[in-house]
């Protein structure tokens, strides 16, 4: 069996499959369902300085082959994760990530600094790239001035690896990594949601509380992965691929379009055990095409 | 503990109009614990447009043949799909999800459970464990007309069962919380689920009378397992979400404005 292990900016995983943050809740909702010791690394739900209710319901709409979601980033606040949530996540034996979002650089700076001080967080995703947040959110990762003004303030507070999520919704994604990587990220995720919108026609209105929302699944896939592979090719720094990645195949042409690992969000949903499923698929992959390790197949296609 | 299961349908039945009655069996072991209000998310193989696994509540447990019963209403492409299932096909399930419907402390309390249009379902397993554990459900009913009413004789040999039909086509004519029976006796306790307007008229009823009631919500759900946050109900706790918090709640909980 080929060697599943890779590092990412100084993290070890023992396999290049990740958790999509918002997609699998804080890893205990899906313990019934996969050992996640087993998972390279768990990212948990968006957590800002102070408590956020989110958007009205509804707030999901399917799509053909995916979805949209306006949930807003609820969350208790980074207090209340400190206080209730990691004493139940601390010693579950993979690397917990958490996402962190905030309204201003400061918001962001302090939450990771707070999250810095928990022992067995060996990492942080910054996420400069919600859709559906009306202020910070998606407005710092759309200019390069704004996102590296939050990764230049939280990395001056946070010491640990430093992973930032990029939005698909720019002009340019290699213009905005290339500016995190010059503000000091360890590594760069990407694609977050793709904006878009869904209308009943029956009813003439708007489907999703807020109108728009941001689409995941299966049907962002040929855009993430183009994004992947120009960004990969820009940056010197690691890349994590993710866009409606629901199978071995799938995460297999990340890792070839250049990611050194991948994140799994939506198709959670579909199939609760996918995480596993696909780090064994990779394995397997790379037994039958003779790799003896994951990591000679980052970036083979060029 | 929630599992994935591969079951394997062992029967379909086309009920009047829009309404399947599924019944899966696990070839693999026993079901699983089940409590009556929670539901399974069932994953839709056999549809092409739809992506998301469905949620359908749980009708019944047999536990002599090992089956486990959804009743669904035909909406989308994904639902209408599965009435193309042949015994022996599998069918996928997430389960069991949620929380469940409080049962009666006592057989001394008294408790109806109200159900209209689908929203049947989890009242035949909620009806079938009262009676397991000596205590005595009484049902009502409601439907357009006497051709929408499903499952009525399954009904009829847990407890009383009282209908109404819009039409008046059957028992008495107009809404549930327009039965006689709401005014000939008290009831302790009333368990509904069905439409909103329907769940909404009964709560009004049941805080008129000073009766505990609780609800089943069907807010549109992704993951089903508390993860996502896109089915959450507004409540006096914040944003909760359905599927893992509820789908039952207690009415005192929700918002609403009744």
């Amino acid at each position: 069996m080929a060697d599943l292990t890779t590092d990412l900016a100084g993290l070890r995983l023992c396999n290049p499959v990740m958790t999509a943050s918002g997609t699998f809740g804080y890893g205990l909702e899906f313990q019934d369902f996969v050992n996640l010791e087993e998972i390279g690394a768990v990212i948990v739900k968006g957590t800002t300085l102070h408590q956020r209710e989110g958007n009205p319901y509804p707030r999901m709409a399917e799509t053909a082959r995916g979805m949209l979601n306006c949930v807003g980033l609820q969350n208790k606040g980074v207090d209340y994760f400190c206080n209730n949530i990691y004493p139940r996540i601390k010693d579950i034996g993979t690397n917990m990530i958490v996402n962190v979002s905030g309204n201003t650089p400061e918001d962001y700076a302090e939450c990771a600094a707070r999250i810095g001080q928990l022992e067995a967080i060996p990492a942080i995703e910054l996420n400069i790239s919600c859709p559906n947040v009306r202020h910070g959110g998606m407005a710092f990762g759309t200019t390069t001035e704004g996102a590296a003004s939050v990764v230049k303030a939280v990395r001056k507070a946070y010491g640990k690896t430093l992973i930032v999520k990029l939005s698909p919704n720019v002009t340019s994604i290699t213009d905005i990594a290339l500016a995190v990587q010059d503000a000091g990220a360890d590594a760069v995720s990407l694609i977050n949601t793709l904006m878009g919108m869904a209308i009943d026609a029956e009813r003439r209105k708007r489907v999703l509380s807020i109108g728009t929302g941001g689409l995941s699944g299966p049907c962002i896939k040929p855009v993430a992965l183009r994004m992947v592979y120009q960004v990969a090719h820009a940056v010197s720094i690691p890349v994590i691929g993710l866009g409606g990645i629901s199978s071995a195949t799938d995460a297999i042409e990340f890792l070839l379009a250049g990611a050194t690992a991948v994140e799994i969000g939506t198709a959670n949903f579909v199939d609760p055990a996918i995480t596993v499923k696909v780090a064994k698929g990779i394995g397997e992959y790379l037994d039958r095409h003779g790799f003896k390790s994951v990591r000679e197949i980052v970036g083979l296609v060029d | 503990m929630k599992y994935i299961l591969d079951l394997s349908v062992a029967e379909v039945t086309p009920l009047q109009g829009r309404f399947l009655l599924v019944k899966a069996t696990n070839l693999k072991g026993c079901l699983p614990e089940m409590l009556p209000g929670q539901f399974a998310q069932l994953r839709m193989d056999l549809s092409k447009e739809t992506y998301l696994r469905r949620p359908i509540s749980i009708n019944n447990v047999d536990r002599e043949r090992n089956e486990v019963w959804f009743l669904v209403q035909m909406v989308g492409d994904g639902t209408r799909s599965l009435a193309a299932l042949k015994p022996g096909d599998t069918l996928n399930a997430v389960l069991p999800l949620g929380n469940g419907f409080t049962l009666p402390s006592d057989s001394s309390e008294r408790m109806l459970l109200v159900g209209g249009g689908v929203g049947i379902a989890p009242l035949l397993f909620l009806g079938k464990v009262m009676v397991e554990a000596g205590q005595k459900p009484s049902f009502l009913l409601g439907a357009r007309r006497a051709s929408d009413l499903m499952l009525t004789d399954i009904f009829r040999t847990l407890g009383d069962v009282y209908i109404t039909t819009e039409d008046g086509s059957e028992g008495e004519k107009g809404l549930v919380t327009n039965h006689s029976v709401l005014g000939q006796n008290v009831f302790d306790r009333i368990a509904v689920c069905g439409p909103g307007p329907m769940m909404k008229a009964v709560a009004r009823y049941a805080r008129s009378v000073g009766a505990e009631c609780e609800v089943s919500l069907e807010n549109v759900m992704a993951c089903g397992v508390g993860a996502c946050l896109c089915c959450v109900e507004d409540t006096i706790d914040g944003h909760l979400c359905v599927c893992k918090e509820g789908p039952v709640f207690n009415i005192n909980r929700l918002k609403w404005q009744i």
